[in-house]
């Protein structure tokens, strides 16, 4: 073996062929199966896209750099389901691009927030977290009262679509209009949303504010999102409770 | 810096800059407005000024007719200045956001600065920024010493130096400007990717064609470690940061991994980033700065050929253990496990090699800091590769993962092993390049070593109690079976933690600033025409 290393390191190409044999062997087993296991992720038939206005809330999500602090993964540990509810289903992220798993709790896990807290604490939170947890460290976010941008959202969802995430022509068409309808429950868009992505959809003024269709109304919206596209993990763990 | 090309490298150069330029104004002419805009701009801005610069010396008089038979050092006296000018930069980042952490209120009411914005900020500055051009710099040095060789030609060590400085600031501009594609350490947008591709494929190049003109038979280790950095990178770059992006004229892309398959091969990138970019490519740096400051031969060098190829085969497997207990298939997570307490075995082994190396020469370690930055490193290394291998391993995974505990793991490798490295090889290398004996300010080499112990101790220290304590927290019951703490309950006693680590982190920083204004002393004065030992260049034929 020493013999053949002796003559290998005189051949710089004969190094980075091995180099590159051997620095793939771990990721081809570890990652291909995972495209190749239909078990990996089994789709549950409820499982719902986010909405124009929740997509666009999770960009600000990610502008933000939000991950950085929140995990949406509910491990498979007792004290988790405790505390946050049922443990995240690989399926709940199938069509996240990127999935926003996180890696740190500098604040608790959001992957249940969904209906956990009032739009109008998620507003105030938003605007001045120590207004409503006196002993938060979350940054405050007064910006959040801009105007939401609209007009990139059909394309963003086209481009969504062509990586396999079930939008179709008529979602894609009307992304900017749902988006604008999903806030304005008492507009005559209001019952598209609800063809279009279900009656499960909230339709809700987020922020508030029917008149004005802002970044908080989005974030807010995709917040409240969390952890409901599916109930698969809710049923999963409910029967496992059962048993 | 221009002086040293020839008339058809200044040519080159010349060509490239407008090649530059025009990339920049198509981007921003294509952009209007928004993060590409900005960046296209940027680009114009550095193109025009390289116009400007190479263009008024373009006949100032020919290269130097002897540098075919000198080393080509310009280069990494470049990128030295760039590692330290990325180091006051990122570590400032980072000090700043761990005291927000402890001021939430501090944060200004603007978007740019906010905690998510900067984080990147931080971790790209600090990993790219000073580590990167860390090894691109001393790449270049140990390459061309341990290969008897003046660098293939003397324009793309300065393509890859000045487009990797651009991709690093095109990507923290990004972040401040929102733009980011979330995946951790690789948060730039698509098209500052396909750059650092264009970059990197030179680089490779460069490296290649180089070793070709080598005069010793064989490679010397280093350079093994230095290839794999550059190899699994591109590899991992490439793959982690396939995207689709929703117009070319915008900022924006999807990734086209999603869900269990985004998670694997984000922190298969995010792991083999640790791996092949703070870890192989500073093992490179170790292998050549300390035999050479401790004129020590490498201690084995069978040792050294199990450790190389037992780091490049077990690091790729562990990624999964980031993802333990989650919905990533039970078998890959215990591959990761299983992988990662092997990977203590190549680990302990380039450590243990490291020091073994020193016997012999222990008093060089006592009197001069210089040397004992690295023995840190060596111990570091150690430290932290054991930690890792402990961290990984499931159920204490359960504890550890979320945590703080983490993130006092990583700033145990980066402070206490990679950047003592990279203090190690800077100082080494830049009174050699001076033609000095030492640093301008010998006592500072000290004051800085001891800045960096007692920062990276505390920081690590703290973060380890603020970890453990978090994650005892979160799953305490009490006696009627309730979780006993909200969490709420653990953020408030994370508190004197915070205090502690921005503490720590800014006697890390104060050395860091000592080292950039000792380094620029040095450079300045005058030449006591010292020649340090260097390996004698070999006979060049004419070019």
């Amino acid at each position: 073996m020493l013999r053949l290393h002796y003559n290998l390191e005189k051949l710089s190409m004969g190094l980075v062929v091995a180099i590159i044999i051997v620095a793939s062997i771990g990721g081809a087993v570890e990652i291909a199966p995972l495209f190749t296991i239909d078990e990996t992720v089994e789709i549950p038939d409820d499982l719902r896209p986010h909405t124009p206005l929740e997509l666009a809330g999770r960009e600000i999500y990610l502008r933000e750099g939000c991950y950085a602090c929140h995990s949406q993964m509910v491990r498979h540990l007792a004290d988790e389901i405790d505390r946050y509810g049922p443990y995240s289903l690989a399926a709940e992220s199938a069509w996240d691009h990127p999935m926003l798993w996180g890696s740190k709790r500098t604040g608790p896990d959001i992957a249940r927030l969904g209906g956990k807290y009032s739009d109008a604490w998620h507003v105030a939170h938003l605007i001045d977290p120590r207004a409503v947890v006196p002993a938060s460290i979350m940054p405050a976010y007064p910006w959040l009262t801009a105007t939401l941008d609209t007009k990139n959202l059909s394309a963003e969802l086209a481009t969504l679509a062509r990586l396999g995430v079930p939008y179709g022509e008529a979602l894609i068409a009307n992304a900017a209009r749902d988006a604008l309808a999903q806030s304005r429950p008492e507009s005559d868009g209001a019952d598209g949303v609800r063809e279009r992505y279900g009656e499960g959809v909230a339709v809700r003024a987020f922020d508030g504010d029917p008149a004005r269709l802002t970044e908080m109304d989005a974030l807010v919206a995709y917040l409240q999102s969390l952890g409901t596209l599916t109930a698969a993990a809710r049923d999963t763990v409910g029967q496992e409770m059962g048993q | 810096m221009i002086r040293g090309l020839s008339l058809p490298e200044r040519q080159w150069a010349l060509a490239l800059s407008v090649a530059l330029a025009l990339l920049g104004l198509a981007m921003a002419a294509a952009a209007r407005q928004g993060p590409m805009a900005v960046h296209g701009g940027m680009a114009l801005a550095l193109g025009l000024g390289l116009i400007f610069a190479v263009g008024g010396a373009l006949y100032d008089g020919d290269a130097p007719a002897d540098r075919a038979g000198r080393y080509y050092d310009d280069p990494t006296r470049f990128g030295i200045v760039m590692t330290l000018i990325w180091a006051v930069i990122g570590m400032g980042v980072g000090v700043w956001v761990a005291a927000l952490l402890y001021w939430p209120e501090a944060t200004p009411l603007w978007p740019w600065t906010s905690f998510g914005r900067l984080r990147p900020v931080h971790t790209t500055g600090v990993i790219f920024g000073f580590g990167g051009n860390a090894l691109i710099a001393t790449s270049f040095h140990v390459l061309q010493r341990t290969s008897r060789a003046r660098l293939a030609d003397a324009l793309s060590p300065w393509v890859v130096l000045i487009g990797f400085n651009l991709f690093c600031a095109w990507a923290v501009t990004g972040y401040l400007m929102g733009s980011t594609q979330s995946k951790e350490y690789a948060e730039a947008e698509w098209y500052a990717d396909l750059w650092l591709v264009v970059v990197w494929l030179i680089y490779f190049a460069l490296y290649l064609r180089t070793l070709a003109r080598r005069n010793e038979p064989h490679i010397y280790v280093a350079n093994w470690y230095y290839l794999a950095f550059i190899l699994v990178v591109a590899m991992l770059h490439i793959v982690n940061n396939l995207a689709l992006p929703v117009s070319l004229a915008g900022t924006k892309s999807f990734t086209i991994w999603a869900g269990v398959q985004d998670a694997m091969v984000q922190w298969w990138y995010g792991h083999n980033a640790v791996a092949f970019f703070l870890t192989a490519g500073f093992l490179g740096m170790l292998y050549y700065f300390l035999p050479v400051r401790s004129g020590r031969p490498i201690w084995s060098y069978r040792l050294s050929i199990v450790s190389f190829w037992g780091i490049v085969f077990f690091y790729i497997w562990v990624g999964s253990h980031h993802l333990h207990y989650t919905a990533l298939p039970y078998w890959v997570q215990t591959l990761g496990m299983t992988f990662s307490v092997m990977l203590l075995v190549p680990s302990w082994a380039s450590a243990g090699n490291a020091i073994a190396t020193l016997n012999g020469a222990w008093h060089k370690v006592r009197d001069d800091a210089t040397l004992r930055f690295m023995f840190v490193a060596a111990v570091f290394y150690g430290l932290s590769t054991f930690e890792g291998s402990f961290l990984a391993i499931r159920p204490v995974n359960s504890l550890s993962h979320y945590t703080d505990w983490t993130v006092g793991h990583v700033h145990s490798g980066t402070l206490g092993w990679v950047a003592m490295i990279i203090f190690g090889a800077i100082y080494t290398l830049v009174p050699q390049y001076s033609g000095r004996a030492e640093m301008a300010w010998p006592r500072a080499v000290e004051w800085h070593f001891w800045l960096a112990v007692s920062g990276t101790l505390i920081y690590v220290v703290s973060l380890w109690n603020a970890g453990i304590t978090q994650g005892l927290m979160w799953r305490a019951y009490d006696q009627n079976g309730a979780l006993s703490y909200s969490f709420i309950d653990s953020v408030r006693a994370m508190a004197p933690y915070y205090l502690l680590r921005t503490l720590g982190g800014a006697l890390f920083l104060g050395g860091a600033i000592l080292c950039a204004l000792n380094t620029r002393a040095t450079m300045r004065a005058a030449p006591q025409g010292v020649v340090t030992g260097d390996h004698p260049l070999a006979p060049q034929p004419a070019e």
